[in-house]
Parts: C-alpha cells; structure tokens; sequence
C-alpha cells in the first residue's frame, strides 16, 4: 500500500507524460520540423545520428525519425483510445446485462466470455487482420472487439453486488423502468472499476496496435507508427542504435503512464485500499 | 380491505453444486394470511430471518411470490430500514424525489410543487433540501427524505420494512409520530414491518406474530400485549427490556 502523495505523484506523472504525447501528436504538423514522408536518399542524408537539425536522426531513407515519431503518435494514441471506447461500450452492455438480469441471460454472456477467453487474443487479431487487410481502422475494431471480456466481468461483478441495495429495490416498487434503473441507478455507481480498467486497457491497446504494426499487419508503411518504425530500424540496430531506441522509448513511455494514472486512480477509487487518513 | 394476502408462500432454493440435488428449500413465507383495513396500521414482528422482510418485498413487488394470493387495492410504495443504501448517492434529493414522477410524465412544475409539498409533510425545508446530496444529510434526515420519497406518488399504503431499526433512539420516536400524523392526515394505511415489539406496540392496530415464515399469532395490539396466547409471542414479550 503507498501513501496518498505517492498515489498522486504518481497520477500526476502519468497525466502529464500523456498529456504531452497527446498534446504533440494533437499538434503534430505544427510541432515536426520535416514532412514525416519527405526522403533523402543522398549518402550524406542517410541514418544521421541525432543532431541540432533533426533530434532524433533520419532512417535509411533519409527521413526524419522525430516527425515520424509525432506522426506516429496520433496513431498509437488514437488506436489506444478509440479501441478502449469499443471494448468499454460492449463490457458495459454485456457486463450490465448479465449482472442484472441474472439467470440464463447471465449464464449464456458468461459462456461467451469464458470463449473469448480461450482463444489467445493476440492471434485472434492477427487471424482477423490477416483475413480483413491489414488498416488502422481494422486494427482498432478488432482490438476493441476482443478486449472487452475482462471488463464485462467487472461490470458484471459491480451489477451483481449494485442490484441488491435498496435503492434498486426502491426504484422498482416505484415503477421506474429497467433501462433507466441500469442508466441511472446502477451504472453511475458502477463506474469506478471501469474507469481504472479502461486506462489500463489503453496502454494494453497501444502495446498490440506497436506489435502488429511491428509484423507488418497494423499500420501501412510508409504510414508512420511507432511499431513499423520499430520494424525498420531492426535491419540497422548495430550501428543507428537511434531508430529503435526513440520508438521503444515512446511506447514504454505512454504504457507506462497509462498504467500508473490506471493503478493510481484505482488505489484512490477503491475504498478497500484507501488509507484511513 | 386495503390489503388482503391469503396463503403466501416463498421458497428460496440453495443449489449445492451442479450434480447433486437441490437440498431442501427455506421456507421463508409459508403460508402467511392476513388483511389490513384501510386507515389502520398492520404490525408484523418476529426475530430476524422469520420472513417478515420477504413479505414485504413480495407485497412491494421487489419479489415474485411461489404461490398465495395477494390483492393490493390502491397505490403502494415503501420506505427501508436503512436510510444509507436506499438514497442513490449519486443523485441529487430533488432527483431521488421527482424520478418516479418524471417517469409517469408529470409535468416538471407540478412535480416541483409535489416534492416541495412532500418535504414540507416530513418536517424538511424544501429550499435547503432539494440540491444537495444524501451523504449530506443524518439518519434521521435521510428517513425523512425515503418517507418523503414514498408519499410524492400520494399511495393509500405504505409498506414499512423496519422504518426506525438503523436510527439513534432519540430519533426513533420523531419518525414514529411523523408516520402516525401522516396517517392521519392522509389516511394512510400502513404495514408496519419491525423486530422492536415496543415500537410495533406503539404503531399497530392489529400485530401478528411471525416465527419461520408462519404467522403464529394475530390479533389487535392491545391483545396482543396483554393476554398472550402463543408461547412464541410471551418469549418475545419478556425478552422486551422494562424500565
């Protein structure tokens, strides 16, 4: 158990890391001194070391790593999100309906889930990008739709325990309807676990979206992403060290101040763990 | 007759494990009658786990019944025993009282006029009240706001589970005649659900005596408290602490 400014400090620093990859990645045409796409295949142009003119070297194409890497942020950023609003929309929906309504619906959500679980997710993804063409947005939708079984158990958990108080009960001898009981009564009660979840699921998503990316099945080269300038780089990790260092850096980065905002957020939402001050 | 249950039975099920059979059921209501006249006040007693919650929850409709009947002729709604979990602490007093009125399409400002009317009938100033949220208020305030709660749809029963067990003593007795002006001014009737044979004694106009989800005896208050019949009932009346 740390203590409550440890906690925050934590929060903080995790905040503030992804505040400024958003904030870059947000501004990224403003902010890269190069066209992310531009070549120099000149020798002299080629696997520069970082310098003043470009901070991170350039490829062997000729191509600035540090725009690259700007550029490749919005994607690794907005796959994080936007496949964690997917798998937060269906963990909700399957996880509410479950602990709610209990009985075979529950029996039939959870056997679903118990199968999602037994395939080996990242080959799952990989078979479904293979099968649809590797793109962005295959990418996202296929991360959201096989990372939500984990949530929807939680929420499912929050439902279960959630139903049972009163004022459940109170709004059911009052008639309210049971999609405004789970909307109002129960979700916004329900929420706190989600939020811890779903912030480290982000980091989770960015990691996948890096390592098919890096086989060659997210985004396209010339695209830039964090994980296909990975992959480029490995053919010349002897001698420009740079093009794998500053991408494995960004994304050990970003994972790592979404799961310390993920696992702050959960020691100050979880009463079990918060210290009696 | 405002209430009338004849028969009512509720068997809970505890499955073992998934080969072996279903062990026995608890028989948590079995086969409990009883009726209530409009305008009085029904007391239901008993230890903890004799049923008398479950009776409650299947008349409020929280629960389906086994078998039995029950007829309820005229608006019901029902206040808890703990004021702490049935307030939703995520919403204002204002949108715990006028919810169930939204949802039957009353009109904001008659709704509005009915929460205010509801608080002013509980003893609460309406204006101090209908923003803030229930962890700011006491037990005490936060019974009146459930009470509050269940008189905004106007029933003609209020079904009370153990309405004063989770208060202070000293705040006991300020609910108690609370409910007994509302139901004179309302003509309220009431099922009066509770462990306390003191309290029941002060509310009832007829009591019945439940042990393992059977009424043992039923008969008006005063009966009751004087002339026990059923050994169960003179247990409980000489476990009562006097002064």
């Amino acid at each position: 158990m740390t203590s409550f400014t440890l906690t925050m400090k934590r929060i903080i620093f995790g905040i503030f890391i992804i505040a400024v990859m958003t904030l870059t990645a947000v501004f990224a045409p403003l902010v890269a001194p190069y066209d992310p796409l531009e070549m120099d295949l000149s020798p002299e142009g080629r696997l520069k070391p970082p310098s003043p003119e470009h901070f991170f070297g350039t490829d062997n194409l000729g191509r600035d790593v540090f725009s690259r890497m700007l550029y490749g942020a919005r994607i690794s950023l907005s796959v994080g999100f936007i496949a964690v609003i997917i798998s937060v929309c269906i963990g909700i929906l399957l996880g509410g309906l479950s602990g709610y309504y209990g009985g075979r619906v529950d029996a039939l959500i959870m056997r679903f889930v118990e199968v999602m679980y037994c395939f080996p997710t990242f080959f799952l993804i990989m078979m479904v990008i293979t099968f649809l063409g590797p793109s962005i947005v295959n990418v996202m939708v296929v991360i959201g739709l096989t990372s939500w079984p984990g949530l929807c158990r939680l929420v499912r958990a929050e439902f279960l325990s959630l139903r049972e108080r009163d004022f459940v009960s109170s709004a059911k001898v009052q008639g309210i309807p049971d999609r405004r009981i789970i909307f109002r009564h129960i979700l916004p009660n329900a929420m706190a676990p989600v939020y811890v979840s779903a912030t480290l699921s982000v980091g989770a998503a960015i990691l996948v979206e890096s390592a098919l990316s890096f086989l060659g099945l997210g985004v396209q080269i010339p695209r830039p992403s964090w994980g296909n300038i990975l992959t480029a780089g490995k053919n010349y990790l002897d001698y420009a060290w740079w093009l794998t260092f500053f991408p494995g850096i960004a994304i050990l980065l970003t994972v790592l101040s979404f799961n310390l905002v993920g696992e702050g957020l959960r020691e100050l939402l979880d009463p079990r763990l918060r210290k009696r001050k | 007759m405002m209430i009338e249950v004849t028969d009512l039975k509720k068997y809970f099920y505890k499955r073992k494990g998934f080969f072996s059979p279903s062990s026995d059921p608890v028989k948590a209501v079995d086969g409990v009658s009883f009726s209530v006249e409009k305008g009085s006040t029904f007391g239901l007693v008993g230890e903890s786990g004799c049923g008398k919650t479950t009776v409650a929850r299947i008349l409020s409709g929280i629960l389906e019944k086994d078998a039995g009947r029950f007829s309820i002729s005229g608006k019901r709604d029902m206040v808890f025993q703990d004021p702490f979990g049935s307030l939703n602490p995520r919403m204002h007093i204002y949108g715990i009282l006028s919810e169930s009125l939204k949802v039957s399409k009353v009109s904001p400002a008659e709704a509005r006029a009915r929460c205010v009317e509801a608080l002013e009938l509980v003893n609460l100033d309406p204006a101090g009240v209908m923003d803030k949220y229930p962890h700011q208020f006491s037990g005490g305030e936060r019974q009146r706001i459930a009470i509050a709660r269940a008189l905004v749809n106007r029933p003609e029963i209020l079904i009370l589970d153990e309405p004063v067990s989770s208060l202070d003593v000293s705040i006991q007795a300020g609910i108690l005649n609370l409910l007994k002006d509302l139901q004179e001014e309302k003509s309220l009737t009431y099922l009066f659900i509770s462990h306390d044979l003191r309290v029941v004694e002060f509310m009832s106009d007829t009591v019945g005596v439940m042990k393992n989800g059977k009424i043992v005896e039923c008969a008006s208050a005063k009966e009751i408290y004087s002339s026990p019949k059923h050994p169960y009932t003179r247990i409980l009346l000489e476990a009562v602490p006097s002064f």
